[in-house]
């Protein structure tokens, strides 16, 4: 107990604060800006270490594989992001604003990509669009028509961006329609106008920055995505799969580190953007706002209703369409079903065991990023003292927003496999995998903690000190159980995501130590496509149960909440 | 209120506050941690190796019979990750033995002074042209593998066409958009495959040919057995493999026919090397030599036709041809592993734009 003791001490006053502060700010540096450094400055240097000034650059643009990739890339991304955001848009509309039954139904179906990998898609495309998939054939000749999309090149690696990106557009578009002032929609009534002015005058201007923020999200996902184009994209090319193939196919490190720059560029342009929007959009709503009122109109919810059932089947049948393929014995030749593709001992990927280091990774990343996101949330909303330095430590915090994975993965390299680094004993262990995503997912932990910090009164802390009690006591006592629901959030979004990526980990997983998703690429490439799907079913379910278990704990936590305001209202 | 939290939010508290140490100055003592498990921590070996995954297990049996205390960590990729990863790591080589690998890229390694010198035991009785001249040896072969064509007769009945007996017959127009190929960068199949052309061509004439196949290539996968399965799925019917992962697709019972080229094969050999590190452990040699004994050789012949030592009596593996040296084409690996940055980059620069926007 006295050690305990010792701790609050430790942590009482502006002293501990400093020390926060410093560790906190000392901590990303070490992390995110010195092995982004390094990254950087690899990309001026040649293969033996000399300096070469933009010598790369130059060999980039003059090589027209990649500088083709390049333009291959920007095609992608903006054709993704028109498509997705006018997707995501429409069925956020209709779940905001219009009558339809089934809204929850709906919701839930459209966040179901993000409980998948990347590469997930690219599968669930090849078995529905590929040369012997269910469209192309159809069904095996059972239908009388047949479809060739020409999947593997641009068109599949389309389709699978807008899945992967169409939830996270959803939910941006979905909370900026789900502030509304209504009293303009009135004002625009009493003045006579019809709804495609009502549309273009009031809605959109009222959700630009919302529209923003999907498009440059939606840009940048797809842009730096690297799962669904090894998947499918055949023989086209983009930067993210470049990275890979320089790195890993051609052993050129320095090439990758120059391709990496190019692909951090666009999240660095979202990334300004998203700072100036999130300033403005403050202001749109205020107080006298009055809530957006549905009002009753059977066409606008039939059009709605029939854009929702197509945009989630699509979505359902995709999924289904990978849960099948992992039970059919031999596609397209026999098509009993079995569970030998979930017996994953004769195929390239080494077996159960990424599943298990990945539940791991996922489970460890959660505690730790959660635990270090909230206390550099807190340390640098809650403390008094240094007010550069928490500024500095806020920006180090959001910077890897604007970090795709891959560039996190390539740095770490750098940074971690030089012998004279201090921390070059984590390089090959499970550490760095940790470390990896806890900062490619830091900054949303971040913002997520703030906010709910926020939200707390800072009286509380200026009470506390005139009644002498510990900010670390407080911390205990109400700051961590009015932040539990935003805690559990961020443990569950932590865990998710580390359960899917690769962009980084593919670069950094350890010898004895492979990730469940590194082992869906590794058997995607060997053509074991079938385990590959039914691995991403796996990760799918387990998502799934990570999601409803934090949804259960949300709900319990509610209870508890607004059960102990009853109390406190009964005291007063 | 209610006290039930407080045990978890202490540990979640305690975690954090170890995990916050642990990204700046506090991991000082995990670093050492784990330096101190690395040098004790013997009996524990890193092999990269390109051998294929279905077969690692079966050859490793022996291997854990005879040394049941060595942890063996295996690290498996194509041919080219595992170069890649090597090189990569040039400065702190995580690997104590590259196993199984192709020769022309143990020469890149050699070339970069990266390997150390280790005949293991049994040597002698590997065959010359598997080996490395020099002694000590800086490479040994277990095996030779070679370019095989796996065809999918069901999708080419129904599309009218024979089956491709030659790399001739490859270039022909009604076989466009039928074929796959790995791509030669990340595949030790597809850069002997193209080596194998270069020798039987020549350069300038290899290119040409390269060219026409390019014209019916529909994509370059990343493995070699990727073109192999498929053909197998038929998702295109012809892919241009090798010749064990094109014969296990037919055993198990995918509509294939495995061709090898009547032109004759390239091929490379897999190879065995001991990494140069600070600390060369023991049991790294332990491994290289049970690596060419008797026992595994024999393991190695189930799967490929051709192994480094010569195994009297042995019968063919099955679906290969009556002598399957002859139909390796001659080539010479070292020369091949110095045109190696050569041909990677000229086939990049011609093949690498494939599709455009459309």
């Amino acid at each position: 107990m006295s050690s305990m003791k010792e701790m609050t001490s430790l942590f009482d006053g502006k002293a501990m604060q400093k020390w926060l502060i410093a560790l906190v700010v000392l901590g990303l540096l070490a992390s995110v800006l010195l092995p982004l450094g390094q990254l950087f400055s690899k990309a001026f240097y040649n293969k033996n270490g000399q300096f070469i000034g933009l010598d790369n650059f130059v060999t980039y643009f003059s090589t027209p594989a990649l500088a083709g990739s390049l333009n291959n890339t920007l095609y992608i991304s903006t054709m993704t992001t028109l498509i997705a955001v006018t997707l995501a848009f429409l069925f956020a509309y209709a779940l905001t604003r219009s009558g339809i039954r089934g809204k929850r139904v709906f919701r839930a179906i459209a966040l179901l990509p993000l409980f998948a990998p990347t590469m997930m898609h690219g599968i669930a495309l090849t078995y529905l669009f590929g040369n012997q998939g269910l469209v192309t054939t159809g069904i095996f000749g059972l239908l009388p028509f047949q479809w060739d999309i020409d999947l593997y090149g641009p068109v599949g690696i389309i389709l699978a961006e807008i899945v992967y990106v169409f939830p996270q557009a959803y939910l941006i578009l979905a909370v900026s329609l789900a502030f509304a002032d209504y009293q303009l929609y009135e004002a625009a009534d009493t003045l006579g106008a019809n709804h495609w002015r009502k549309f273009f005058v009031v809605t959109i201007p009222s959700v630009k920055y919302g529209i923003v923020s999907a498009c440059f999200v939606c840009f940048t996902l797809s842009f730096t995505d690297f799962g669904a184009p090894k998947v499918v994209g055949g023989q086209f090319s983009v930067l993210a799969t470049d990275v890979y193939k320089q790195v890993i196919g051609q052993q050129n490190m320095t090439m990758g580190a120059t391709v990496g720059l190019l692909l951090i560029i666009p999240a660095l342009v979202a990334f300004v953007v998203d700072r100036i929007v999130e300033r403005k959009q403050h202001a749109a709503v205020t107080a006298k706002s009055k809530p957006y009122r549905i009002k009753e109109n059977r066409l606008r919810d039939l059009f709605y209703s029939i854009l929702c059932v197509s945009v989630s089947g699509f979505l359902l049948l995709l999924m289904a369409t990978v849960v099948l393929a992992s039970f059919i014995k031999v596609w397209p030749y026999n098509l009993t079903f079995g569970l030998d593709h979930y017996d994953f001992s004769n195929v390239a990927g080494e077996g159960i065991e990424p599943l298990w280091n990945s539940i791991l990774v996922a489970l460890l990343t959660a505690v730790i990023g959660t635990a270090v996101t909230f206390i550099t949330a807190y340390t640098i909303e809650k403390s008094q003292v240094w007010k550069g330095l928490r500024q500095a430590g806020y920006f180090l915090s959001i910077l890897p927003l604007a970090l795709p994975g891959m560039v996190i993965g390539l740095a770490y390299i750098f940074f971690f496999n030089n012998p004279s680094n201090p921390f070059h004993g984590m390089y090959g262990t499970i550490w760095i995998l940790i470390l990896a995503n806890v900062i490619h997912f830091f900054a949303v932990g971040f913002i997520t903690a703030t906010s709910a910090l926020k939200k707390l009164d800072p009286e509380f802390e200026q009470a506390a000190e005139s009644m002498g009690i510990s900010q670390t006591k407080l911390m205990w006592r109400v700051t961590i159980p009015v932040c539990m629901p935003a805690i559990v959030e961020m443990a569950v979004y932590f865990f998710i995501n580390s359960m899917v990526t690769i962009s980084a980990v593919v670069f950094l997983y350890a010898a004895d130590f492979k990730l469940a998703s590194v082992s869906i690429v590794n058997m995607d490439d060997a053509g074991d496509v079938a385990p590959a799907a039914a691995m991403s079913v796996l990760i799918v379910f387990l998502n799934i149960i990570a999601r409803a278990g934090a949804e259960w704990i949300a709900s319990k936590l509610r209870k508890r909440t607004t059960g102990s305001y009853q109390e406190k209202g009964q005291v007063a | 209120m209610k006290k039930w939290h407080y045990p978890l939010l202490a540990s979640v508290l305690s975690i954090a506050f170890l995990a916050g140490c642990g990204q700046s100055i506090g991991s000082q003592p995990n670093t050492q941690a784990s330096k101190a498990e690395s040098t004790t921590a013997s009996g524990e070996i890193t092999v990269y190796t390109a051998l294929e995954d279905d077969q690692i297990k079966t050859y490793l049996e022996s291997f854990k019979a005879k040394y049941p205390d060595v942890k063996v960590n295996i690290v498996r990729d194509s041919t080219g990750i595992i170069t890649a990863k090597l090189l990569a790591e040039k400065d702190n080589p995580q690997a104590d033995v590259v196993w199984g690998t192709a020769a022309t890229s143990l020469l890149v390694l050699e070339q970069q002074g990266m390997l150390e010198g280790y005949s293991p035991k049994g040597i002698e009785k590997v065959s010359p042209e598997f080996k490395d001249s020099k002694e000590p040896a800086s490479w040994v072969g277990i095996d030779a593998w070679e370019t095989a064509i796996a065809v999918n007769t069901k999708e080419l009945e129904k599309r009218n066409l024979p089956i491709p007996r030659s790399y001739e017959d490859l270039i022909k127009p009604e076989y466009k958009g039928l074929i796959v190929m790995p791509n030669p960068a990340s595949s030790g199949t597809g850069l002997l495959t193209i080596n194998g052309i270069m020798q039987l061509k020549g350069e300038q004439e290899g290119w040409a040919y390269l060219d026409k196949l390019h014209a019916n290539m529909a994509i370059y996968t990343h493995s070699g057995s990727k073109p192999a399965k498929m053909a197998a799925s038929g998702e295109y019917p012809i892919g241009i493999s090798f010749g064990y992962r094109s014969i296990t697709e037919k055993k198990k019972g995918a509509p294939v026919e495995v061709v090898f080229p009547t032109e004759g094969s390239g091929w490379d050999v897999e190879a065995n090397a001991l990494m140069k590190k600070r600390e060369i452990k023991p049991e790294a040699k332990l491994f290289l030599d049970w690596a060419i004994s008797d026992e595994v050789m024999k393991a190695y012949n189930q799967n490929f036709a051709i192994v480094s030592v010569k195994q009297e009596g042995a019968t063919l593996p099955e679906g290969y041809a009556v002598d399957p040296i002859k139909q390796l084409i001659k080539l010479d690996l070292n020369q091949a592993a110095q045109n190696r940055d050569n041909i990677l980059g000229e086939w990049e620069k011609r093949y690498a734009t494939k599709s455009e926007p459309k």
